[in-house]
Parts: C-alpha cells; structure tokens; sequence
C-alpha cells in the first residue's frame, strides 16, 4: 500500500545548527502517528519541511506521491499538487483574525480550489458540525474558548481534503477532558482515512490516540512503534525523560 | 525722502505684500508703502495718506490676440491672471457672477506673465507699473492702451497714526510742489502724463478721498461666505482626490518595497527619501513651473498630483509597517491552504494590515486636508487663500480667520469620528 507520507533520511539545517541528522518515518493512510520529542528534538523542524514551509539539506520527502527536493523551499506556484494533499494545523491556531469562522473555513476552498460560495459554506457547515463547533459559525477567532480553536483550525485544515494531516502540538493548551475530545475528533479522521502526524510531547495523549509512537532525539529517530512498546518498556533515556515530566515540558 | 523730512533714520522692513496692512497695524513698521492701493476698506481700518501716483490697471495679451482680446469684456469665459487681493483681483471678482472672465489669482506679479506667454492664462490684468516693468524684463506679450481702471498708491500707517499720517501728507505735498518726487518717479522711469494731471489735483484739492463707514465689513460677511464655502468644496475635493491617489501610489509602493526584487525596491527608496526630505512646496512649484516646459498642467491637476504623491510617500511607509506587522504565521497558514502569494495579499495580509494603517491614515488626511492650504502658490484659490483674500479686502482676520477655521473643523471633524467608530469595530471583533 502507497504511503501517504514517506520521509527517508531527512538532514535540515538553521544557520550553523544541525537540526535533523537523518529522520526516517511513514504514515500510512487511516494511521495516526505521534511524533514526540523534548524541545529543540526538531520536531516543528521536521513539520515545517513536510509542509514546504521550511527548507531541507538532503534525503527525500514524498507526500501522497509527491516529491519534495532538497535545498530552498519552491515558490507557491510549484507546490499546487502538494498544497492538496497536506493540511497543517499550527500550534498557534493562526486562524484569520479578520474573518468569522465559517470565512476561515470556506476561505481555501472558494479562492484556491474555485468552489461557489454555497457550495463550500455547505461543506464548511458539515466540517463544523463534525468537529462540534457549527454553533461557533458567525463568531470571530478571538472570541472562540481554548477547546474551540484548534477544532476550527482543524476544520480549516481539513476543507480541501487533504491526504495528510500535519498537528503542531495540539494538545497544548488543552485541560484533560478536552484533550480526550480532541483525540477522539482525530480517531475519526483517520477512521476516514486521512493520514495523521502529530507533533507531541504529551505521553498519554500519544499513548490514548496514537497508531505508531516516533521519538525524536538531537535530530534522529531513536525509537519507533506502538506507544505501549515504547512508552512503558523502552530503556532509552530521552524517553524516560518525557515521562518523567511530561507537562513541564514548555511549547517547542 | 520721507524720513529725512520726519528727521528719522528710514528703516526698511519687508514683509510679504498681502501683509503690509496687517503689519503696519501690529506695530511691525511705521508707514507701509509699495503699491499699497487706496480703497474704501483701507480706509476704514488704517491712517492713509494722500495718493502720491496715479496707476491704470491694463490689459496685456499674446500679441495674436491683441485684435481680439482688447476690454475685459472680450474676455468673457476666459482665464484672467492678477494678483491677489488687488483692486485689478476686485474688479475680475466683480465681473465673474456677470459673465465676465474667470480670474486666476497668483502670489507674485512675474509667473502671470510668464504663464500669459505660455499658454495657461489668456490675459493679465495688472497695474501699468508691474505690466511694463514685465514687458521689459521678458516680453513677449502686447499691453492694451486703453486701461481698464485706475487707482492710487498710498502710504497706510496704523489707525491711531494720525499725527503721522499728516505729517507724510505736509511732506508729500511739499515734494510734489518743488518736483522732487517727480525727479524720483522720472529716475524710476514711472514719470508720464497721468502723474502731471493728477499732481496739479492733489495739490489743489486738500481733502483727498473720504473715508468710509464701518457698515461695509458686516456686509462683507454675507457678500464673502459663499466664496468661502465653494473655496472650501475646492478644498475638500482638492484633498480627497489626493489622498485617493496617495492611497493607490502608498499601495503600490508599499507592495513593491515588500514583494519586490532588490532592482523594484532600490527606485521606490529613493522615491520615497526624496519626496520626504524635500519640501512639498518646492516639489509643487517644480510639477507646475519647473515642468511647464516638457507638460503644461492645469493649476488643479498639479495639485492634486502634487499632493498626492508627497502623501504617497508618507502613506507606502504606514504601509509597509503595517504588513511587516501582520505575523509569519498567518501568512504559512494561507500558504499551506493553497493560496497563492498575490491571494494572501489580498484575502488575509492586506485585510488585516489596514485595520492597523486607519489610525495613521486618518490622521494624515486631516494633516492633507490642511496642506493642501500650500496649492495657493500654484494658483488654486482653496479655502485658505479665499480667507487670505477676504481678510486682505476687509483689512481684518478676525472674522475670516474665525470663518475660515470652524469650516477646517466641519470639515476634518466628522472625519475624525468616523475613523474612530471603525477602529472601535474592528477592535471588538
């Protein structure tokens, strides 16, 4: 089966700063995989580049058959096909602070995939509903609760269908009751099919949610596989430290 | 002349021409003479002395219309340049409401004349004195024998200088009597028959002309409001097509100095030092006089031009700040939903980038609303010179300068307002 991410040996650089030294990971449709790390591990680093948002130095990045090559980030007009098939969610929410959200919602699918407006207000009503936000339509960014935002960010991610979800630490700013909510919203998505990566550094959200646990560690993978393996048995140090403390961590 | 007879030492005071009364009556100098003409109104606010010269306001045209241009009344509906607040600029204000020729006012007695040779006027009516000192100096033009009116030139001093103002007059009398002011007119060739006539008057006739009531400024209230009020509608349209046009050049500039390759960014600098760090007065007589060579542009057009690109400047840096402010983030999230660099721009950057350019942007269109009072200097009577113009005929400020004010403030207020209401709705959402 095609992966619907296939990262392979991935090194990326900031300034003199070695960032990633050979990342290797896939995602397979309908699987959620949590990407975990302490901060600096590279995990936005690594986001960044499957996004085309950041720059990488070598190996290979391919996204729903899509191939990312190394060196400067192209221009917009070159990554249409891969604009489709990624969706990302950022740690920040980044909603438009001057559209209400039902427009942050209909925006992309309007202006860059040239929908009539009923049309993508009817498919943005549904994501809405979906993620349990449709009361929210009318309201504005700031005036949405901490649970809200990242629900709307998610729809806005999702309208134009993207194969692969990218997740920026979202749980972050989340109680507990609200992140098992989210995390039940994300097991639907990759019931339909959609292909999840998520950046964390929040074990029991990982251990609750996730197919497939990765542990990034100065730039590389150190261990990978289902989060009991890794979570509960591993020996390694890095590991041992995100569950030592797992909210003290601060946002990457 | 004078001050020797005053047993004083003279002391020479300039002062800009339209100010020598309101000077004379602050106490700046003591007597104002250059051509300062006798009139009811200056009469009724200062001391003035006898006339000591007889001018003729006169006609002069292009010599292919010297046929066809000869009165004033040939002239209807045509461009008439003079200079403010003269009785030549009176006698044109006069005649307009009747079909006559559309006066065109000016701040010095050389660029009527050159704009006369040029194309942009169609004649000047001035006194005989300034006409054929042009005449000399530049030519190019034909001056009609026949002149329109004539006038006197006096010396006006302070309303309680009477004691002075009398002595001048024993003064003035004496040198008219023993032809020593006739040697001085004749070294300063002004010396004609006009002047042998009216010296034998004058010197029967003791009295001079009378003085007037003070009834005529309540009239000229009523009589100036209306030219105030279309002077004011030049201002406000004068200001809002400059700042619509400084919004567009800003965009633009704006855009280049952020999207652009070094090769874009490098000209729109420059553009933008030049315009910021040299007078806006000097970039207006450039665009009006300095360019009249390569493109004549009508005095309204190069206004709005003028002040449109100077604000242009000063609106591409609001701009710029306020893009570079709009975070990296909301910019990645348009990309990464497939929106292309010119739709971020439009749809999510420039949106939010206005909201924080309003506040800045009000204020510089009540600033441009103001400086556009400098467009005088390039023959656009706005609301500023009319007042100018008003207060130099009544020979007070105090009521047109009132006047004058409280429409600035009905004009820039309910601007002001207006701006706040919208950032207040923009910063509830």
């Amino acid at each position: 089966m095609t992966q619907a991410l296939d990262v392979r040996d991935v090194h990326a650089s900031r300034g003199p700063h070695q960032v990633l030294r050979g990342v290797t990971i896939d995602v397979a449709p309908g699987e959620i995989c949590a990407l975990m790390g302490t901060s600096g591990a590279g995990k936005t680093t690594m986001l960044r580049a499957i996004a085309a948002l950041g720059p990488f130095d070598s190996g290979s990045i391919v996204v729903d058959g899509f191939a990312l090559t190394p060196g400067h980030v192209p221009p917009e007009s070159k990554l249409r096909v891969l604009r489709r098939s990624v969706g990302m969610v950022f740690q920040q929410h980044s909603l438009f602070e001057h559209l209400s959200v039902i427009e942050n919602v209909t925006l992309a699918l309007v202006h860059a995939l040239g929908w009539t407006r009923e049309r993508a207000e009817t498919e943005a009503s549904a994501l809405l509903t979906t993620l349990g936000v449709a009361h929210r339509a009318a309201a504005f960014p700031r005036q949405l609760s901490g649970g809200e935002a990242p629900r709307v960010t998610i729809a806005r991610a999702l309208a134009p269908d993207p194969t692969l979800l990218l997740l920026d630490e979202p749980t972050s700013a989340l109680d507990p009751a609200r992140r098992t909510s989210l995390g039940e919203v994300l097991r639907a998505l990759a019931a339909e099919g959609h292909a999840l990566l998520i950046s964390t550094h929040d074990v029991d959200f990982a251990e609750a949610f996730a197919d497939r646990v990765a542990v990034l560690a100065k730039g590389v993978v150190v261990e990978e596989g289902s989060p009991r393996d890794i979570l509960s048995d591993s020996t390694h140090a890095d590991v041992r430290a995100l569950l030592r403390s797992p909210s003290a961590e601060p946002p990457e | 002349m004078i001050g020797h007879d005053l047993h004083r030492d003279a002391v020479f005071v300039q002062v800009a021409w339209s100010s020598i009364e309101a000077s004379v009556e602050r106490g700046d100098f003591s007597i104002g003479m250059s051509g300062v003409e006798d009139r009811p109104e200056l009469r009724a606010r200062h001391a003035v002395s006898i006339p000591y010269f007889e001018f003729r306001e006169v006609l002069a045209v292009r010599f292919a219309d010297s046929a066809r241009y000869r009165t004033l009344a040939d002239l209807s509906g045509k461009r008439v340049a003079t200079l403010g607040g003269t009785g030549a600029y009176q006698t044109l204000l006069d005649l307009q409401p009747h079909a006559g020729p559309i006066p065109i006012s000016y701040d010095d007695d050389v660029h009527p004349y050159s704009d006369l040779v040029s194309g942009r006027v169609d004649a000047v009516l001035l006194d005989n004195i300034i006409a054929d000192r042009s005449l000399r100096r530049s030519g190019g033009f034909y001056i009609q024998p026949v002149p329109v009116a004539t006038g006197h030139y006096v010396a006006v001093l302070a309303a309680a200088d009477t004691a002075l103002r009398d002595s001048v007059n024993v003064i003035l009398r004496a040198h008219m009597r023993d032809g020593s002011l006739e040697k001085t007119f004749r070294a300063w060739k002004v010396w004609d028959t006009t002047q042998v006539q009216y010296f034998a008057r004058a010197l029967t006739d003791s009295a001079g002309p009378h003085a007037v009531g003070a009834a005529a400024s309540v009239r000229s209230v009523r009589s100036y409001l209306p030219a105030l009020l279309r002077a004011a509608l030049i201002t406000l349209l004068l200001s809002c097509l400059a700042m619509m046009l400084a919004v567009a050049v800003g965009i633009a500039v704006a855009a280049g100095r952020v999207y652009g390759s070094p090769l874009v960014r490098a000209p729109l600098a420059v553009y933008v030092e030049i315009i910021r760090g040299t007078p806006v007065l000097l970039q207006l007589f450039v665009l009006y006089y300095g360019l009249s060579g390569f493109i004549r542009l009508p005095a309204f057009v190069a206004a709005v031009l003028g002040l449109g690109l100077n604000y242009a400047a000063y609106e591409s840096e609001i701009y710029r700040a306020a893009l570079q402010a709009i975070p990296r983030s909301q910019l990645e999230a348009g990309r990464t939903l497939g929106l292309s660099e010119a739709q971020i721009l439009r749809l999510v950057r420039g949106p939010q980038a206005l909201r924080l350019a309003l506040a800045p942007m009000t204020n510089d269109f009540v600033a441009l609303l103001k400086d556009s009072s400098l467009v005088s200097v390039i023959t656009v009577v706005e609301l500023t010179k009319q007042t100018a113009i008003y207060a130099t005929n009544v020979g007070s400020w105090v009521v047109p300068g009132l006047l004058c004010s409280v429409i600035y403030l009905a004009l820039s207020l309910p601007l002001s307002r207006l701006a706040r209401r919208l950032e207040r709705k923009w910063s509830s959402i």
